[in-house]
């Protein structure tokens, strides 16, 4: 039984079964490994996506889930020759060490600024908490946030 | 065009004699690891760090990127010294080879061997004799990499710059004295330009220099500044590849599960329920004690994994943190001493009273972003391997043997790291790949570690205790009787990676014995406590512990002497760099205007990997709990190459140390780790994060890493302000259990 949704704007199915995890439809069923793995357990942030335009943590998310929806991931968010604002302001700031959990954070501050195109200081703070970096970046992400929020308005 | 192609169809190898340091390679063959679509798998390689072909220069890093940014600086001191523009440089890491031995590990001997006596010291005497075993010692750690790549990456380009200048003097028939560089050309006294790409084949027949001109550092365009890191778009749109991004033809995708008894192999398993869960492929018995599960999805393995039913046989070790603790409070002892690394005057002549303190701090996990994960796949007789690693020789080695394969039919891809922290100079999760290939041979695996295995099997930060003897008269420290007793890193390495465990364990008193107060009567004594669960190198490694005791110690005895606790610490160094750092950090947070009720500032220091390091904190009362409200930071690396990415190295490490001293901790119970995944060992969030500042400092002294010396202060500036906040002093990490945090 085949399951239909669209995946960064393209149709896209999957054969896996329903309560396969979102994660790792994308990662192993259609090789978008953009998105990360980090805890499976909604703890880290690390596998955030956008299903209808909202966050989620794709790793809680199920295929059947999304079933018919809109599922963005960070390859479907901005390419490194067209990048989203966040993603510009994430390279402007030098955000990224390792790198792995900023896919996660880019989604998470995409998603926030899409609700709330000026957020306060504490208002990052409570949107950003569920994602983790363990390279300690979080001063750079409050700041590249503010930056992305100031290139949106803008645009 | 015409040109580009007779570059492609032949590989030039320009001498390499001129590494500085008195070491010479001889010819050394050097092939990338991905074959370029362009050029067949061909370019010409000028040194082992300079590769070019029709695409543009390449400069090749023999140190690992684990998010330190250490690619993009020791590019750097390759493309300042052949005038390359920044937005010219492309890089990749160096496979395991002997050209990329790490030469400050073994000079410095950081962070194992600060005296003639030490592990590595010894270890390295025993390699000496075998050159393959350079092999062993790429290794990225230690805060090493800047020092050992300052001269010699800036050598690699100035070879480079002369072989290509000779060779446009050559096609040009002019004196090469009247050429210059830039922009990855060559110009002519009237302007013309040639190429590098067009002249690479030429300078292959280039006579080089033994000991290359390097500019002077007033000349430098690229080294001294922030320079945007290289792979920063990358990580900002998803498409840099870690380890678990490997995708390849046919590829399955695998999990393990190892016995929670760390180190303890299994009795029997039951894998029938396994087997018949959709998309499970095979469930594989490991050598180590354990199984694999081969499905076609990680999630399909995760499942799995935990269905097959297992029989473990327990652990060697005591059974739990009680236990562990109480061996090593039994090891302050004559009998344990493992060495005296400092015995200035005599503690001895303390008489009266005398004050004491004991601090103990956790096992602590690594817990990097990426779980270990790796890919493997073996057929033709020969195996690739795809992995984030901190140690790419040990890596093949042991992976080569759980292949059954001899070394050099091993091709080791060092990919981006998710972190590394020190986890990844371990080779476990190469293994482990390693022998699922095998298993699986002729088919791609990838093999993800779930966070739970990650976190449940690590090589852990050892649980240490610390016990200070002191006195103070007239503002001063009289007597600093400090001993400190853990188990031995290197002495379970030993067990892993083969090495010899010979002489003292140089770690064990890390950070403690160098330190530049002038203390008159001053004893740093390590105990060596029993053998127990594996330990590993954790970011800033013994100085992780030890600065929390030396510098809570320090400022208890301030607070006893009466006197300011910053001006205390600066009242009795004379180190210049060091009191440097001090006088800056109570500039930047305005340590002398003081803080208000109910807000206060904590101070530390610690000279660390040769950078001395000082922080302050502020802790602020809230309704919910503490709030750390502002860090500040000061360093001296000596010469700073690129100051932002040094600042932002400074930063996380002080955020890594902070999550371990608020929070982190790792508890044995019936011989298993009980901590599973981030909510039961959660780092510090970004709303616990104030902004941070860091002031880098540079004397001009010796050139040192900073992957590691902003970690050790943390902790104790935290304790020490959260003292100044509430009055009680807290010695036992992690933090939390004594103090409410928001």
């Amino acid at each position: 039984m085949s399951i239909t949704l669209t995946v960064n704007g393209a149709p896209a199915q999957s054969d896996l079964p329903p309560e396969t995890p979102l994660l790792w439809v994308l990662r192993d069923g259609m090789g978008l490994t953009g998105t990360k793995f980090g805890c499976g357990v909604a703890a880290c942030g690390a596998c955030t996506v956008h299903v209808d335009g909202v966050a989620v943590r794709s790793c809680q998310t199920t295929l059947g889930d999304v079933a018919g929806a809109q599922v963005v991931t960070i390859e479907g968010l901005g390419t490194p020759a067209a990048m989203h604002a966040v993603q510009a302001a994430w390279v402007a700031g030098q955000v990224a060490q390792c790198g792995y959990c900023q896919s996660g954070q880019i989604m998470q501050a995409a998603s926030l600024l899409a609700e709330n195109p000026a957020p306060s200081v504490d208002e990052i703070d409570a949107a950003m908490a569920g994602n983790l970096c363990r390279c300690g970046t979080y001063p750079r992400i409050r700041a590249a946030v503010q930056d992305a929020a100031r290139r949106l308005r803008e645009v | 065009m015409g040109r580009a192609r007779t570059i492609a169809r032949r590989t030039f190898l320009i001498g390499s004699a001129a590494i500085l340091g008195g070491v010479a390679f001889g010819t050394y063959a050097y092939r990338k690891p991905y074959a370029n679509p362009l050029t067949g798998g061909e370019a010409a390689a000028i040194t082992p760090y300079v590769l070019i072909d029709a695409n543009g220069v390449t400069i090749v890093t023999p140190r690992a990127e684990m998010g330190q940014g250490i690619q993009s600086t020791l590019a750097a001191l390759v493309a300042e010294e052949m005038d390359l523009d920044w937005d010219q440089v492309r890089v990749m890491h160096g496979p395991p080879a002997a050209a990329y031995y790490n030469a400050a590990m073994l000079a410095d001997g950081v962070p194992f061997a600060p005296t003639d006596h030490g592990w590595l010291a010894e270890a390295v005497r025993g390699a000496m004799a075998v050159p393959a075993k350079f092999l062993a010692l790429q290794i990225t750690g230690g805060s090493s990499s800047i020092p050992d790549g300052y001269e010699k990456m800036r050598a690699a380009g100035a070879v480079a710059r002369v072989a290509l200048v000779q060779a446009a003097a050559r096609v040009w028939g002019v004196d090469e004295a009247g050429l210059t560089t830039a922009s990855g050309a060559v110009i002519g006294p009237d302007g013309a330009r040639l190429s590098y790409v067009d002249l690479a084949v030429d300078a292959a027949a280039s006579d080089l220099p033994d000991v290359p001109p390097l500019k002077d550092p007033s000349q430098w365009k690229l080294l001294g500044r922030s320079l945007p890191r290289v792979g920063m778009v990358e990580k900002c749109t998803g498409t840099a590849q870690f380890a678990g991004d490997v995708r390849l033809p046919g590829m399955r995708f695998a999990t393990v599960r190892m016995n929670p008894g760390l180190g303890a192999r299994m009795v029997s398993y039951d894998a029938t329920a396994a087997l018949a869960m959709p998309g499970v492929e095979r469930v594989i018995a490991l050598s180590g004690g354990g199984v694999a599960v081969v499905a076609n999805t990680t999630w399909a393995a995760f499942q799995a994994a935990e269905a097959v039913e297992i029989v473990w046989e327990a652990a060697a070790y005591p059974v739990s943190s009680a236990e562990m603790r109480a061996q090593i409070a039994a090891s302050f002892v004559a009998d344990t001493v493992d060495a005296t690394p400092r015995d200035d005057g005599d503690v001895g002549a303390m008489t009266g009273e005398v004050w004491s303190a004991e601090y103990s701090v956790p096992h602590l996990a690594h817990a990097t972003m990426e779980p270990m994960q790796a890919a493997a796949w073996l057929r033709q007789g020969r195996m690739d391997l795809w992995v984030g690693t901190q140690s790419p020789g040990f890596a093949r080695k042991y992976a080569a043997a759980a292949a059954g394969l001899q070394e050099d039919l091993v091709e080791v891809h060092t990919t981006v790291m998710g972190g590394g922290f020190g986890r990844r100079a371990e080779v476990d999760a190469s293994v482990l790949a390693a022998e699922v290939a095998r298993a699986m041979e002729g088919t791609p695996v990838l093999v993800t570690w779930s966070r739970e295995e990650d976190m449940s099997h690590d090589m852990y930060r050892p649980m240490a205790m610390g016990r200070v003897r002191a006195q103070v008269a007239n503002g001063v420290v009289t007597g600093f009787d400090f001993a400190t007793a853990a188990p031995s890193i290197m002495q379970t390495m030993a067990g892993r990676l083969g090495f010899p465990a010979m002489g003292p364990d140089a770690t064990i008193a890390q950070g403690a014995w160098e330190q530049p107060y002038g203390f008159a009567n001053y004893r740093v004594t390590a105990h060596r406590a029993p053998k127990g669960v594996p330990l590993g190198f954790w970011r800033s490694v013994g100085a992780s512990q030890n600065a929390f005791f030396h510098e809570s110690a320090v400022d208890e005895l301030a607070h006893l002497a009466g006197a300011d606790p910053l001006a205390f610490r600066l009242s009795q160094i004379t180190h210049e760099p060091s009191r440097k750092v001090l006088e800056a950090v109570a500039r930047m947070s305005g340590w002398e205007r003081g803080r208000p009720e109910g807000v206060a500032l904590g101070v530390a220091f610690c000279l660390s990997f040769g950078v001395p390091t000082a922080q302050v904190i502020e802790v602020s009362q809230t309704d919910t709990g503490v709030r750390i409200t502002g860090a500040w930071a000061a360093v001296d690396v000596g010469v700073a190459l690129d100051p932002a990415n040094i600042q932002a190295q400074v930063s996380g490490a002080m955020v890594y140390g902070l999550s371990a001293a608020v929070r982190g901790e790792i508890t044995f119970a019936e011989g298993r780790v009980l901590e599973q995944n981030f909510w039961d060992y959660e780092p510090l969030r970004i709303d616990q994060i104030p902004d941070i500042l860091v002031e880098v400092l540079q004397s001009g002294g010796k050139i040192r890493g900073i992957g590691e010396p902003g970690t050790p202060p943390a902790a104790p500036a935290l304790a020490n302000a959260l003292f100044a906040l509430t009055g009680t002093r807290v010695r036992d990490l992690p933090l939390a259990k004594g103090v409410r945090f928001a």
